[in-house]
């Protein structure tokens, strides 16, 4: 997947890129699995997406596939959808449970 | 030249990213933490974006990124207020310290209450009519 041979400046810039991308995705699974309410959980889910699209280009860049745009774009329409719905869920839902 | 513009982006928005995921997990409370996430997290995925419009170069890949841009430019902020209006209709408790909180007692646990049991429009009406002054 990776272009083999000689790294160009553009494939080591997209490397560390992706590991400090790699790194934000760990530290909102951090967020995700402390958060201490549901609504922490669905902000770090969120922003997991927008990581997730930027992941996705970068790996795009690196290996030269241009279809993979097509995934990120998806990508941030399921994420944004998907925090409407959890917030209109947030927002409707039976109190009485811990936050 | 063009390559290096494009690597410079990539490292930046690479770098927002991470601010933003450094800041969702350290700032103390939600709203804090949603404003370090919504905000640089499309700023960082914006300028990834670009990066990759400016690698690529080609008219499909161009109209594909700048969608994928303008798409994000106009959901984030839509998704952050959605889901701070209904996180502070759920009570999530502020920073011990926060200096002023306007809306306290507007967006009262009665409306929540008042809701249920009635059509979707009745509700909407229920709200627009408490979130009047007086």
């Amino acid at each position: 997947m990776i272009i083999a041979g000689s790294p160009t400046l553009l494939t080591i810039a997209a490397g560390i890129s992706l590991t400090l991308v790699a790194l934000s995705l760990l530290l909102g699974f951090i967020r995700v699995l402390r958060g201490p309410s549901l609504p922490d959980r669905v902000m770090a889910l969120d922003m997991i997406g927008l990581t997730s699209v930027s992941m996705i280009v970068l790996v795009g860049v690196m290996s030269d596939e241009a279809i993979l745009l097509d995934a990120a774009i998806a990508l941030a329409l399921v994420s944004f959808l998907g925090t409407l719905a959890f917030a209109r869920f947030i927002e409707r839902r039976e109190r009485g449970e811990d936050g | 030249m063009v390559e290096v513009l494009a690597a410079i982006l990539m490292l930046l928005g690479a770098f927002f990213v991470f601010v933003a995921a450094l800041g969702a997990v350290r700032l103390p409370d939600l709203f804090m933490r949603m404003h370090a996430a919504t905000k640089a997290g499309t700023l960082g995925a914006g300028l990834v974006l670009i990066a990759a419009l400016m690698v690529f170069g080609t008219v499909a890949v161009t109209t594909k990124a700048l969608l994928a841009f303008v798409f994000l430019l106009l959901t984030a902020p839509v998704a952050a207020h959605v889901l701070g209006r209904a996180a502070y209709y759920d009570g999530v408790t502020l920073w011990d310290r926060t200096a002023q909180d306007d809306l306290k007692g507007k967006y009262d646990q009665a409306i929540v209450a008042l809701s249920e049991g009635r059509t979707e429009g009745d509700c909407e009406d229920a709200a627009r009519e408490s979130d009047r002054p007086q």
